[in-house]
């Protein structure tokens, strides 16, 4: 079962990346805010009209105060 | 000073259309397969037996329908979460056509037969190396985005991309190695229970890495875009990246139980699959609960209704799928038709409906006009949904079937039904050959 090595290693190897990336990406803040990147991706430039279903009214939208 | 820049739409408008056109291409020789089970006679010549479109079914939907949609999604995904235009029109183009001579260049060879044998990499090695070469025209691509962007924080979604390139490069390149003997044919470079082993580790983590992350980047980007409203929890969602791609790459061996795979290599699949049940479900309820409190727009709009049900299948498919690692009941499903249940749950519910609720929000805001019908959306839906529960409960019963049918034997220690499609398609036959030999 030599091939278990090769498997093993690659493996590893790119965990022990994401890894590195997971470190590098706590310790460069990109997980310290971790509310807001959740509404900005909603906002595009410009706004995109939605064809299919009208936007939700600013009321409509703040009626769950979690959601904001 | 104000910068202005555009986006790159038309290569969005380029990949939506091959999406569609493959997903035609694929299904219907799905179908043809299928049908080729119980009517023979449909195996109308050598190209067109059901050993060879076979392959050629799983290709099309998975590298062409799903490939092409996981590229639509993500070019357009990536340069408006990154604020950027992508890094290279011109690699973008050369992506775009490279792609597609790949999947025409399996049309072509799978039909006749040409065949590395190995499931889901069956192209031979010159397109091997040319899918390889395209993969880092996609990555270079992709990643000088990352690099030129605007927004100092990377959604995670971008994540999900970054993980399904680093990951389908690895494998295909690990599991590609072969030796060429000639410009059609080659052979693996392992051979035996190790080629079955780098085989499943490729087989399986292509379902994670192909069907599975660049879905969920684009569930995570389209879901919330969809209903309008953040995702249910960002914090659950980073979780679910990080702890996902940790445990999904060593899940593979639970393809090969009972087989001559070492009892503990077996055995880590198995451990492996359950633990992949935390982070699968956490996504699926993140997704599902990102919806709370909109499920009145659900009723209305076809794009979520879509979102919905491929969250709900994935969610019953990672269950499924880790239970089905068990070796007890494993022994019951293996090389039965509950499999192919399985993995259209997979394929269909989940790949599938997010690719048609993406394509159904993304379409009208790349030409800026509205959907054609909205009607016709909705019927699609529950024609997709209906014919999803009667493609997959009557397999499950039929897997079942198939396999106590298969465990049963005569006094003689003779298989007592020998032949199991003679007792499903009606031959009389196969039923009297059966009872004579009882």
């Amino acid at each position: 079962m030599s091939v278990i090595f090769l498997l093993i290693a690659a493996s590893t190897l790119v965990a022990a990346v994401f890894l590195a990336a997971f470190i590098r990406a706590v310790r460069s803040g990109q997980y310290d805010d971790d509310r807001s990147p959740a509404v900005r991706m909603l906002h595009d430039h410009p706004p995109a009209p939605n064809s299919l279903t009208p936007n939700p009214s600013p009321k409509e939208r703040g009626a769950n105060p979690s959601d904001q | 000073m104000i910068e202005r820049f555009q986006y790159d739409n038309r290569i969005v408008k380029n990949f939506l259309f091959v999406t569609i056109m493959w997903g035609v291409v694929g299904m219907l020789v799905g179908l043809t397969a299928a049908i080729q089970l119980v009517v023979p006679s449909w195996n109308f010549a050598d190209w067109g037996s059901f050993g060879r479109l076979r392959p050629l079914h799983t290709n099309a939907v998975i590298f062409a329908f799903v490939g092409n949609a996981i590229f639509a999604g993500a070019y357009y995904s990536l340069q408006r979460l990154l604020k950027a235009r992508m890094y290279s029109d011109m690699l973008g183009k050369i992506h775009f056509w490279g792609w597609q001579l790949i999947i025409v260049s399996a049309v072509i060879t799978l039909p006749l037969g040409m065949t590395t044998g190995k499931e889901y990499a069956e192209l031979e090695w010159p397109i091997d190396i040319a899918i390889t070469l395209i993969w880092v025209v996609f990555g270079i691509n992709m990643m000088g985005t990352i690099i030129k962007r605007r927004e100092r924080h990377l959604y995670v979604a971008i994540w999900f991309y970054i993980a399904t390139w680093v990951t389908v490069a690895m494998l295909h390149i690990v599991n590609s190695i072969e030796l060429p003997i000639s410009m059609t044919k080659s052979y693996s470079w392992y051979a035996g229970v190790q080629d079955a082993l780098v085989q499943w580790w490729y087989g399986h983590n292509a379902v994670a890495f192909f069907l599975t992350t660049p879905f969920l980047g684009l569930m995570y980007y389209f879901l919330p875009k969809a209903a309008n409203r953040p995702v249910y929890s960002y914090k659950l969602s980073i979780i679910h990246f990080w702890s996902l791609i940790f445990l999904y790459i060593w899940a593979g061996p639970h393809h090969l139980l009972y087989s001559a795979l070492p009892e503990w290599a077996q055995s880590l699949g198995t451990v492996f699959s359950i633990m992949l049940i935390a982070p699968s479900w956490g996504g699926m309820l993140n997704g599902l609960l990102t919806l709370r409190g909109a499920w009145d727009r659900v009723r209305e709009d076809p794009v979520l209704k879509f979102f919905v049900v491929a969250v709900t299948c994935y969610g019953m498919a990672t269950l499924e799928g880790p239970l089905l690692s068990l070796k007890s009941i494993n022994a019951i499903a293996h090389f039965t038709d509950w499999i192919i249940a399985h993995v259209h749950i997979g394929g269909i519910g989940w790949n599938g409906f997010m690719i048609f609720g993406m394509v159904y929000w993304l379409v009208p805001r790349m030409y800026g006009t509205k959907l054609h019908s909205v009607k016709l959306a909705n019927a699609h839906f529950w024609l997709g949904t209906l014919g999803i529960i009667l493609y997959a409960v009557p397999l499950y019963f039929a897997g079942f079937f198939q396999s106590l049918m298969w465990k049963q034997f005569t006094p003689d220690g003779f298989l007592m039904y020998p032949n199991f499609l003679g007792h499903t398609a009606g031959d009389q036959d196969g039923l009297r050959t059966a009872r004579y030999r009882r």
